[in-house]
């Protein structure tokens, strides 16, 4: 097995405008239900949480390979514990199973403007995720 | 049908290159489109053709070029 890690950085005003823009439509095709449900518990982060959230997904994608799944099918589940956790679910699940990545490690931030999001997972050495 | 791409892609795709000149088969993310401006992108050429992407569409490579957008909206709309 090799590790492979994926990063995004996120700027949150372009979520906060994407959301004005397109409204409910933005959200339902790119977060699951309990995505939104997290992000929109606490208004004044509303739009942090969703920030780091979609850095998440793209993270996921980099290190994973997972260019042709739907956005959806990453999912960022909240603990209770305050830490986070990454599901895949569908073709994105199919492939991650295939490419031997078992565990996720997540890890998001967000400062001012911006949201990051690192993961980290281990693959079978034949597989090469994208930059 | 290319006209109205191209000025959805000048609006919402935030490329470094302009979108009027742009080769129909020019990849867009090279051209600097972020995977957030793609799903903005997504989303405006959803109210402009009255479309809805399903789920699977909503992939890299149905946004990755001029002529793929094109296919994907033929592909929905025929």
């Amino acid at each position: 097995m090799r590790l492979a890690v994926g990063i995004d950085l996120v700027q949150v005003s372009r979520i906060a405008e994407s959301l004005e823009h397109f409204g409910e439509r933005f959200l339902r095709r790119i977060f699951t239900e309990g995505e939104i449900a997290y992000a929109t518990a606490a208004p004044a982060l509303t739009h942090q949480r969703l920030a780091a959230r979609f850095a998440a997904k793209e993270a996921a994608i980099k290190a994973l390979g997972l260019s042709e799944v739907g956005w959806r099918q990453i999912e960022v589940a909240s603990l209770p514990s305050g830490a986070c956790e990454l599901r895949l679910h569908g073709q994105a699940r199919a492939a991650a199973d295939a490419a031997g990545a078992a565990d996720l490690a997540l890890s998001l931030s967000h400062e001012g403007d911006f949201a990051t999001a690192v993961v980290v997972t281990h693959v079978e050495p034949s597989q090469s995720p994208r930059s | 049908m290319i006209e109205k791409i191209r000025r959805i892609l000048k609006d919402h795709a935030r490329l470094s290159k302009d979108a009027e000149t742009l080769a129909e088969d020019a990849d867009l993310y090279q051209a600097g489109m972020t995977s957030h401006a793609s799903v903005n992108v997504m989303l405006a050429l959803e109210g402009e053709f009255d479309i809805e992407f399903p789920d699977a569409m909503l992939k890299r490579s149905a946004f990755e070029s001029i002529s793929a957008i094109r296919s994907a909206i033929e592909q929905l709309t025929s």
